[in-house]
């Protein structure tokens, strides 16, 4: 008995109302044109053009862009490696320990993380910068996106790789024409996934990275410890809007494929 | 074995011993030495130049200082203590927010539920300090909240709500609550309908029959969702720091603390180090509980 009782109605709306107030308060506000954020002083985009004249906030976007895009390649390049290794590896010496360190670093609290690399970084005398908080995202996401690949490689038929290699592949032709295509939405979505945990990180990058290159997340974080700023509320909505249209295109995307994929069974059912 | 397998094998493997599993020795070893006012700020450091004798040299010199100080100074087991608290409190709390987001989707007409994944989902991929910012406007003095309350005529003068416990409790259901819905969705999701309409068949009421059917087959949802938003805020450093007050004592606050403004390297390794311990408990029960599900599942 599946209904839409007052009381479903009413737990739906009161959730999605908090979770959402706060974020179409920040956006309202961010068009405000007093200084004050609480105070409604009528529309201005005045805030926009500030944050775009303001070379501090350009620069770590910057950065944070780059860092973003390596770590998130290099992520899953090494955590389908890694998925592939989990799923179709076998038994090697050390198994347990690699999917302990597979799965530890997704439940190990940031602080931890970013503290234990920085005295790697710095017993191994690695000066600190772009390069190693690219290394160290690299690492924390590669576990994310290995464990959305495994469970797409985990539940596919093997049998098609297998006759791949039975008609005279090598394994890397195998995977290339085969597994790849198969498991490409889990790498794309793994990939995606890197990409904002890199984007979104605040603390492992702090303890990692070099007093030249500051990333957002540090940026923002040091201004809006002293308070909230019209600014912020700016460049807040500017990160909401594209990650919202990033979302939804993504979920129009696969809803379309997975439609096209039902037309083309239905297809070859009544064929 | 082949070449090939090997080299597959090797490069993920080699990658995560080099970055995850010896910087955890080296933040044992720093937690085992004593602070100094050197570069780096700790003695000893191991000499492998001085080969063997350097190597025994250094294991002597190693010892838990820290530790001890940790035990004796109320700072840090106020802290620890104070973790937990909050991390429970702040995980019940979850749950009674999310449960009836979770149940309300699952009874949703079908057509809506990819639709409502997509806006419980899209949240999480907004940035997580941008969904803290956001509520620092709304709580404090002059914000919009105290403004509506006093508007509405419930309150006569301002609330202090930033920088408290309170808004670190609001902080923590607001940002962990999608971790906790989606579980418990997925679960009641799957919850076989006719066994309600049995229980109702034999008289149950709707409410004893929420109790008797949908409560413990939901059950592996809520534990999940619950060690979900536990784990990750025992060692929460962002929400503290930006909603709480100079009384709110997390363990990530302190350990941020200690490393960058005190520059304490050991006390903040040996902080780590007890914060490790602690967790492998919910850890080992978390992943005890998804083992049982997947063997449920199969």
């Amino acid at each position: 008995m599946r209904r839409l009782t007052w009381f479903n109605v009413t737990a739906l709306t009161l959730g999605f109302a908090f979770l959402y107030i706060p974020i179409v308060i920040l956006v309202i506000y961010s068009f405000n044109a007093s200084k004050l954020v609480t105070v409604w002083a009528g529309f201005s985009t005045k805030w926009y053009f500030e944050l775009m004249r303001n070379e501090a906030f350009l620069n770590a976007a910057w950065v944070t862009l780059k860092v973003a895009l390596a770590s998130s390649t290099a992520a899953t390049v090494l955590g389908t490696m890694a998925a592939y290794v989990m799923v179709r590896g076998g038994r090697f010496f050390g198994r347990t320990l690699f999917s302990g360190m597979i799965y530890a670093p997704l439940v190990m609290p940031e602080v931890i993380t970013g503290l234990s690399l920085l005295l790697l970084f710095i017993a191994v005398g690695l000066e600190r910068g772009v390069f190693t908080v690219v290394l160290a995202h690299t690492t924390f996401s590669m576990c994310f996106v290995s464990i959305v690949v495994s469970s797409r490689l985990a539940t596919f038929d093997r049998s098609i790789e297998e006759a791949a290699l039975d008609l005279g592949c090598t394994p890397f032709d195998a995977f290339r024409s085969v597994t790849l295509p198969i498991i490409a939405p889990a790498v794309i979505s793994g990939w995606l996934l890197a990409f904002t945990l890199s984007l979104d990180d605040l603390v492992i990058a702090s303890f990692t990275t070099g007093p030249a290159s500051t990333t957002l997340p540090i940026r923002i974080f040091s201004s809006i410890r002293l308070g909230v700023s019209p600014e912020i509320n700016a460049l807040s909505t500017i990160l909401i809007a594209l990650v919202t249209i990033g979302v939804i295109t993504a979920s129009l995307v696969s809803k379309r494929a997975i439609m096209r994929q039902r037309a083309e069974e239905q297809r070859a059912a009544a064929t | 074995m082949n070449l090939r397998r090997l080299i597959l094998i090797a490069i993920p493997y080699l990658w995560l011993l080099l970055f995850f599993l010896i910087p955890f020795g080296i933040v044992l070893k720093i937690s085992l030495s004593e602070t100094a006012i050197a570069i780096p700020p700790y003695t000893p450091t191991l000499d492998l130049s001085a080969g063997w004798q350097g190597f025994t040299a250094y294991l002597s010199e190693l010892d838990f200082d820290n530790f001890s100080f940790l035990a004796e100074d109320d700072l840090y087991w106020k802290a620890f203590l104070s973790s937990l608290t909050i991390s429970v409190v702040s995980t019940l709390l979850t749950l009674a927010v999310g449960f009836p987001i979770a149940y309300g989707m699952a009874n949703a007409p079908e057509e809506w539920r990819p639709s409502l994944m997509v806006l419980v989902i899209l949240p999480f991929w907004t940035s997580f300090l941008i969904r803290v910012y956001a509520w620092m406007g709304i709580l404090s003095q002059g914000g919009l909240l105290n403004q509506f309350l006093i508007w509405t005529g419930l309150i006569d003068t301002p609330l202090t709500i930033l920088n408290t416990n309170t808004a670190v409790y609001i902080g923590i259901v607001y940002t962990y609550l999608p971790f906790m819905v989606l579980p418990i969705y997925a679960t009641l999701e799957k919850l076989d309908n006719s066994l309600l309409e049995a229980a109702e068949d034999l008289g149950c009421s709707r409410i004893q029959a929420f109790w008797l059917v949908t409560a413990p087959l939901s059950r592996p949802g809520v534990i999940a969702g619950c060690f979900l938003v536990f784990i990750p805020v025992l060692g929460e450093f962002v929400i503290p720091s930006l909603l709480g007050g100079s009384g709110t004592l997390m363990i990530g606050k302190v350990l941020w603390e200690e490393f960058f403004t005190n520059r304490d390297w050991p006390v903040a390794s040996a902080v780590a180090v007890v914060l490790l311990l602690i967790l492998i408990i919910p850890i080992t029960l978390f992943q005890r509980n998804q083992q049982a599900q997947r063997e449920a599942d199969e």
